[in-house]
């Protein structure tokens, strides 16, 4: 069938530059150069681009444009070029449209609506180059109180297990098959370096990892794959997967061909065979059965570790967060309408779930109305791009932060949404040998650590400014924020007052 | 509409922010001595305020009603009086009760009446609830749900005298010469916004507990909402009141040591925490793992003071200033060693606790005079 489609990108190749170096041949996955041999010369399939910068950057002369490709449709607001496209596409194939990362769309991103505070006159700022700037959380269910022997005044209280986090920010489930064993060594090794945790996702360990299991969040999803004593036993804290806010109530599905030798052994199931994770854990129909397998989990492991579950962030998350607390989760996970995925069809992707600001806003508030915010800890996740998302969101009332789409952009992403073809360029989201040795878990590492340690930089810097030496004094600290341009039930939900006010 | 000086905040600030003058002095003997050396120590510091608050709270006060809840009750109209004497009728024993004594002063301009009452509970209460609880309800209920008047003290056997002008002024208009008490505090204030309303002055009270504050306290927002979840409701939007919420909690409602509470306002660094032996290391710990939310962020001194007890305690950092010092029996706290030595001049000794370092003066306890010095903590961890 000819298509319809017009090509994304076009590619500009200076002929001054190139010297038919075929580098960038090598380098796409896309099958987009290609080197003519009688007539010497590189050309380029233009309609295969997908716009992820590999042949650019690696081009040894900068001979290389990558463009938008301008061709306009008649101006529409309704039958905008994307909604067309998909359209043609659909026809072509007759299919579910999938794609990769998290959502691109319009809907308000909330971070740009707030702002953050600081000193003046009143009281100091204080200069985190000179005093002591704490960012040090603790991840772990709370009791109400503390109580002291009568007498001695010694402890008596004991805490259920708490997780300690240098900094803030740890890196979200993404599972061993949806990414490479090289991201997977590069995530963990950078946790184990800043303190922090990384997440297998619902991909299992791969043996080569067991030795940064005291930075590991083990997570236990539908497809149960991988999930054995050893495992759990690894971790530092067990993470029940119930959704992720890519794809709200979908499951997944990781094909054969990404199963090789490696993921079958890891997700222990034969090699070639599509992982399927269903759309619930059948298990798990409703809050008392997640309370079973919380509890199985944490019987397995001698209640030696924090039970986290994650769910992606819809209608009624304060309702489903406060179950969930009460059915016995240390942790609990919300993935925002803007997380990421290996694949999802991407009607569920841009149209499900809610922004994870009002749903962090929305569960911190419940809890607190219902006195048991101290039994739970919140993290949050799906969008968050800098230090200063990272700071609203602690404003609001998170714990901790995960990044996911953060942190392969530090490995080399450019966010080309392409994940789901296995095809990926920069040798992250993909299995392919030939492309996961682009990533090198010691670059890789560093530049993950690097990533940390700038946003921990900054957050003392963003915490100094309000004259707080402790970042507990601003978490749920909501006076710390102002909206810009938001409505009054934006503001009521978010808790937040109006610039000026 | 109504007069700015009768509403609190309103401008509906987040908090009211402000500066201040501290004096706290107690005999730890339980000599109870008169208010005028401690009116001339606070006057002494006049620049640190401006006019738009004083106060002072005093224990040992009422001796002949010590059995009785002293409630000092500010009104600002006639109906609020009417109807809070309902109330306090319907749900208290009156022992006694009358309008606190004045006298005409320059600087005081428009005072509301301010009454006080000697209260039973008797079998008012529910079974299961303490006294104090039952009475601190009452007190919340008062100051939240009835307009037109404010509670600015309920414990037994002490009160809080304070009001619109410099502390010397309110002590003058009280007559507060004339009382006599073993444990004084006292306050002059500089606040940046709130033209000034009786009830925003310090000390804040609930039951015999009372704090004065100099300083803003960043981590308001957050201290706020962790009491909220324990009931308490912050009417004032000041940040002191959490001050006092917060030590109420911890050493009331969790039977906490004062001297560990301070550790839950002003803790140790973590650094700090993992040089610690390991019983205490895995104390401060987990009382900042549960009570992170508690800590008092921002530059602050406090001298907190209830029966028996009065500590000096300022942030981790030392924002804000604090001065120990020391005659025999009596301790003193002040924003100023001047001021101190204005009224006690051959002091045993004076000295800057460190910062986040809990002074506290006890009935019965003389102070030490000998503060222990980082040099010696370090030699004595050594051994």
């Amino acid at each position: 069938m000819k298509t319809y489609l017009p090509s994304k990108f076009l590619i500009e190749r200076d002929p001054e530059r190139c010297i038919q170096c075929q580098v960038c041949v090598n380098q796409c996955s896309f099958d987009v150069h290609y080197y003519d041999a009688e007539d010497d010369e590189v050309r380029s399939r233009e309609e295969n681009c997908v716009g992820c910068h590999r042949c650019a950057l690696f081009c040894p002369t900068r001979a290389i444009t990558i463009s938008r490709n301008p061709m306009d449709y008649r101006e529409n607001y309704n039958w905008r070029p994307e909604v067309i496209e998909d359209i043609i596409k659909q026809a072509e194939t007759g299919g579910v449209l999938l794609t990769g990362m998290g959502n691109d769309k319009g809907q308000r991103i909330y971070w740009d609506h707030l702002v953050l505070n600081a000193s003046q006159v009143t009281n100091p700022s204080i200069d985190p180059l000179r005093e002591p700037m704490e960012l040090t959380t603790y991840l772990g269910r709370k009791s109400d109180r503390v109580e002291l022997e009568p007498d001695s005044h010694c402890l008596k209280t004991e805490l259920a297990p708490q997780v300690k986090l240098e900094v803030p920010v740890m890196f979200t489930a993404m599972s061993y098959g949806a990414v490479s064993l090289n991201v997977h060594k590069s995530l963990a090794r950078a946790a184990t370096e800043m303190g922090t945790l990384w997440n297998t996702g619902e991909g299992g360990l791969h043996p080569d990892l067991y030795q940064y299991g005291s930075n590991t969040i083990v997570q236990v999803a539908s497809g149960r794959f991988g999930v054995h004593p050893e495992y759990l036993d690894a971790a530092q804290v067990i993470e029940i997967k119930i959704g992720q806010g890519a794809k709200p109530g979908i499951g997944g599905h990781l094909p054969g061909e990404k199963v090789s030798t490696e993921v079958s052994l890891t997700r222990m199931i034969p090699q070639g065979t599509d992982a399927l994770s269903p759309a619930p854990q059948h298990d798990i129909y409703s809050i008392e059965d997640l309370s079973q397998l919380i509890y199985a989990l944490k019987e397995a492991t001698n209640y030696t570790k924090p039970v986290s579950v994650k769910i992606a962030a819809v209608h009624n998350s304060a309702a489903i967060a406060s179950g969930m607390v009460r059915a016995g989760a240390d942790i609990i996970v919300l993935d925002g309408l803007r997380g990421a995925t290996g694949a999802a069809p991407k009607v569920i992707r841009d149209n499900v779930g809610i922004p994870i600001e009002m749903a962090l806003a929305s569960v911190d508030s419940r809890l607190r109305q219902e006195g048991i915010r101290n039994q739970a800890s919140i993290v949050v996740s799906g969008g968050i791009r800098n230090s200063g998302d990272v700071a609203k969101a602690i404003a609001l009332g998170a714990d901790a932060i995960y990044i996911g789409t953060a942190a392969l952009v530090a490995l080399g992403c450019h966010v080309c949404q392409q994940c789901h073809t296995g095809k990926c360029a920069w040798g992250i989201c993909t299995t392919d040998l030939a492309l996961t040795k682009r990533v090198n878990p010691d670059i890789g590492a560093r530049r993950l650590a690097n990533l940390l340690r700038g946003w921990s930089l900054e957050l003392k810097d963003i915490l100094g400014g309000m004259g707080i030496n402790a970042l507990e004094s601003l978490r749920g600290n909501r006076l710390h924020l102002r909206g810009i341009g938001l409505t009054d039930t934006e503001l009521e939900i978010l808790g937040v007052r109006m610039a000026g006010s | 509409m109504r007069d700015i000086g009768q509403v609190n905040n309103p401008y509906h600030d987040d908090k009211v922010i402000d500066a201040c003058s501290l004096f706290g002095v107690m005999d730890t003997s339980g000599g109870r001595f008169s208010g005028e050396g401690i009116i001339r120590a606070i006057a002494n510091m006049h620049v640190r305020g401006n006019g738009l608050g004083g106060g002072f709270a005093i224990y040992g006060l009422y001796p002949k009603y010590a059995d009785f809840y002293a409630l000092h009750v500010m009104y600002l109209s006639r109906e609020g009086q009417r109807e809070v004497e309902a109330f306090l009728k319907d749900r208290f024993d009156l022992a006694y009760a009358e309008e606190v004594p004045t006298r005409l002063t320059s600087g005081i301009i428009q005072p509301p009446a301010v009454w006080r009452y000697f209260l039973g509970v008797g079998r008012h209460k529910p079974e299961e609830q303490s006294e104090d609880n039952y009475v601190a309800d009452r007190v919340m209920e008062i100051n939240t749900r009835l307009g037109d008047a404010f509670v600015f003290s309920s414990g037994k056997d002490m009160a809080v005298f304070k009001g619109m002008g410099y502390p010397e002024e309110i002590a003058a208009y009280f007559c507060l010469e004339q009382y006599q008490g073993y444990l004084w505090t006292a306050h002059g204030r500089f606040p940046t916004n709130t033209p000034g309303w009786w009830g925003g002055a310090h000390p804040f009270g609930l039951l015999d507990w009372t704090v004065v504050h100099n300083g803003e306290i960043s981590s308001y927002g957050i201290n706020r909402r962790y009491l909220e979840q324990f009931g308490y409701r912050c009417t004032l939007q000041t940040d002191t009141e959490v001050v006092a919420y917060a030590v109420d909690l911890l050493v009331r409602k969790h039977g906490l040591p004062i001297e560990i509470a301070a550790r839950v306002l002003a803790p140790p660094f973590w650094n700090d925490i993992e040089r610690c032996p390991p019983g205490e290391q895995k104390l401060l710990r987990t009382l900042r793992q549960v009570y992170g939310s508690l800590l008092l962020n921002g530059p602050f001194t406090v001298i907190i003071a209830h029966h028996g007890e009065m500590i000096g305690l300022t942030d981790r950092v030392r924002l804000r200033p604090l001065t120990v010092g020391v005659k025999g029996d009596m301790l003193y706290l002040s924003s100023e060693e001047s001021a101190i030595r204005l009224i006690c001049p051959d002091l045993d000794r004076a000295w800057i606790p460190m910062g986040g370092e809990p002074i506290v003066g006890r009935l019965g306890t003389s102070p030490q005079p000998q503060p222990v010095t980082i040099g010696e903590e370090v030699t004595s961890d050594a051994n």
